[in-house]
């Protein structure tokens, strides 16, 4: 296409108008103070099935954003989020380069899909550039697929089944007992089913069988006829998204009485099933019930805004920038190879938990408590949130935080020369 | 000894078929007259479950399974009257366009409205419990879905060839041009069908709405399958579309007990098949205003 230098008066005043009305919507409602903003890449999926958590994700950090601007910025400049949507891997790739060489971002926040953060982690790393992911869980990418400007607050796939794979051990529901899994057919689902089979056959549980389950399916039926002939002691799940909510529902619906738990869920997820459809024991990596004041404000400004109490992607991505925005303060500076070497050194950081967290410099997981929550019956459920009853944090508080992560056996991870 | 669990899954796929037929026989009516490929037919179906869960706690499930398609059909006529009988004779492709514009439009007034986190809502009390039939146990509900699927079907049969409005419909489909010279005005028939098509499809949302997870992407999970069906049963087939939706439904269940990561992938390699042997469909007519 031969390049159009000639610009009429016409087109003129259309492109900068139309470049204006995106000024309007593109700009957050701050006035920037003397200092140039840092700009922040917050980059998740928004549609598909895992587009009900990506909105939690987004919500969230703009609260966080808000909140750090109104307390003064980082080093008295403001932060600037440029948010973007990752339909699949492929799109995540492309638009966190856009992000980096287009708006210079100084650090690239969020995702949710193991497979579009496995992406991600590529392109950090090519660029030079922070990445932290606030949701995808495979332990590959602490492992196998580990990157030096890659750090996660999202807890990895081992630490979800060693959190709630306690209770199922005290349940009597591992040793000696039959369990049939579904798995989300995707890098997730697969890394999570590798990990799970390693914890239930460590602790004298047989497995049964598994089903892998497209990520598009909706109808659960013919796998649940199956389940219902194999007889199990347990079902396990590893799904994601809005499978989870469509299992639960049709679980309820079939009236099958094995018991249910799960290795990797969101609590969005239960509250789509609805009290009396949902069940089960599930990990969490924070909830809005966990018990410390800082969580129970952010609990109440989230809600304040969103009308909708905050779920643990909402947990994930608020913190992961005031992570950020605290690292840089102390640091003071953006630049990403000093503050992965403050991150490495073990600084600690404040996650609405009991216990200070740090990222485990061997492969950049952040080192913190979980909890493993089980459904109430319906008969004792007072509203449309509060539909389950937690664990005490795990680890327990005279345990080391890595009790519950990958070891370094169990996950390898080598970080190619920055 | 492994013969019970197949069976299950066959039935089940029945089940099954009885949903998405519901939604392709719209899809398959508003196409043969019109020739819109309504992508936006997935839509209508969110929208009559999102209706269901907001109008349950007010008029009971009951009454939400009466007032959510009739409300989804006063829709329908609204976008036929304004937006699709612009695209009846221009070309196909604009059609699309503003289907997959509405479609999308929809989806994000959902989302912006009642969020993108699933919605709950569960099976009324009254209509939980299983069925018990020799070996074979099932759902209560998923049984009253099977019956009210083939009421539909039947109904709507026995509209289209047993009455004057199901003649001038057909006839329509056939030849347009004869029955305009006939002195006959195809535009409120039009009208007609597209309010049952898109009616069909929120009742199939509404009965989906209790047992699956109600949010804005709902739409667009569906409508792939709609269009497999349309499209193995063969263009202006009635029956065609009703064996198609079987079939689709036994293949995902009996792949669902041999191989369950192609679950899906079965479906579309049923299409291939289907479309490789005849590719009018299985029982596709040739109808004139294509050809």
């Amino acid at each position: 296409m031969p390049l159009d230098l000639s610009l009429s008066r016409r087109k003129l005043l259309k492109t900068s108008a139309g470049a204006a009305a995106l000024g309007i919507v593109g700009a957050p409602a701050i006035s920037y103070a003397q200092a140039e903003a840092i700009k922040i890449g917050h980059i998740t999926p928004r549609t598909g099935f895992l587009g009900p958590l990506g909105e939690y994700a987004v919500q969230a950090v703009q609260l966080a954003a808000d909140e750090i601007n109104a307390g003064g910025g980082v080093m008295g400049r403001k932060i600037e989020l440029v948010l973007d949507d990752s339909p699949n891997p492929q799109q995540a790739s492309a638009k966190a380069e856009r992000l980096i060489q287009r708006d210079k971002v100084a650090a690239l926040l969020g995702e949710i899909s193991s497979a579009s953060a496995l992406a991600i982690g590529q392109v950090v790393q090519r660029e030079k550039v922070l990445f932290i992911n606030t949701g995808a869980n495979s332990d590959a990418l602490r492992g196998s697929d580990c990157q030096r400007f890659m750090f996660h607050i999202e807890a990895q796939n081992s630490m979800y089944v060693k959190a709630v794979g306690r209770s199922l051990v005290r349940d009597g529901l591992v040793r000696g007992k039959k369990w049939y899994s579904l798995t989300a057919d995707y890098a997730f689902g697969h890394d999570l089913l590798r990990v799970a089979k390693r914890y239930m056959n460590e602790n004298g549980g047989n497995h049964g069988g598994d089903d892998l389950i497209p990520t598009d399916l909706a109808d659960f039926s013919p796998f649940l006829l199956k389940i219902r002939t194999a007889r199990p002691d347990v079902v396990i799940l590893n799904l994601a998204g809005t499978q989870i909510t469509n299992f639960l529902k049709q679980y309820a619906e079939f009236g099958l009485a094995f018991p249910v738990a799960g290795f990797g869920f969101d609590t969005a997820l239960a509250w789509g099933a609805g009290p009396g459809n949902f069940g089960g024991i599930w990990p969490v990596v924070w909830h809005h019930l966990v018990d410390t004041p800082n969580t129970k404000k952010f609990v109440a400004a989230f809600t304040t805004r969103w009308k909708r109490p905050p779920e643990n992607q909402a947990w994930g991505d608020y913190c992961s920038l005031k992570v950020v925005a605290q690292a840089m303060a102390e640091t003071k500076t953006t630049e990403a190879a000093k503050i992965v070497e403050h991150f490495e050194k073990g600084a600690k950081f404040d996650l609405l938990k009991t216990r200070e967290g740090y990222f485990r410099a061997s492969d950049h997981q952040m080192m913190m408590e979980m909890y493993a929550i089980t459904a109430l019956p319906q008969a004792q459920v007072k509203n449309q949130w509060d539909i389950f009853t937690s664990s005490p944090p795990v680890p327990g508080p005279d345990e080391s935080l890595e009790a519950i992560a990958a070891t370094a056996e169990e996950n390898q991870c080598t970080f190619k020369a920055a | 000894m492994d013969f019970i669990p197949l069976l299950s899954q066959i039935l089940n796929g029945l089940q099954n078929g009885a949903y998405y037929v519901m939604i392709a026989l719209g899809l398959s009516m508003i196409f043969s007259l019109g020739g819109i490929v309504n992508l936006a037919h997935g839509a209508f179906y969110a929208i009559g479950a999102y209706l269901t869960v907001t109008l349950a706690p007010q008029i009971g499930f009951g009454g939400a399974m009466i007032a959510s398609p009739l409300l989804v059909a006063l829709i329908g006529m609204v976008v036929e009257r304004y937006l699709l009988r612009r695209f009846y004779t221009g070309d196909p492709i604009l059609g699309l366009l503003l289907t997959f514009g509405l479609a999308m439009v929809a989806e994000q007034s959902l989302r912006i409205i009642y969020g993108a986190a699933p919605v709950p809502f569960s099976i009324p009390q009254a209509l939980r419990g299983q069925v018990f039939i020799g070996e074979f146990v099932y759902s209560r509900y998923r049984l009253m879905i099977l019956g009210i699927a083939a009421a539909c079907v039947l109904g709507l049969w026995l509209l289209l060839s047993r009455t004057a409005f199901g003649k001038v419909v057909r006839a329509g489909v056939q030849n347009p041009d004869m029955v305009g010279a006939l002195g006959i005005s195809l535009k409120p028939y039009m009208t007609a069908v597209v309010m049952i098509g898109v009616g069909l499809a929120a009742l199939a949302g509404v009965l989906v709405a209790p047992i699956a997870g109600v949010h804005p992407a709902m739409g667009q999970e569906i409508i792939t399958f709609a269009f497999v069906v349309v499209v193995i049963g063969g263009l202006g087939s009635f029956w065609g579309v009703v064996a198609a939706a079987v079939i689709v439904g036994v293949t995902r269940g009996v792949a669902a007990h041999f191989y369950p990561a192609a679950t899906e992938a079965s479906v579309y390699l049923l299409m291939v098949l289907v479309l490789l042997l005849r590719p009018r469909g299985l029982f596709g007519e040739r109808i004139q205003k294509f050809e």
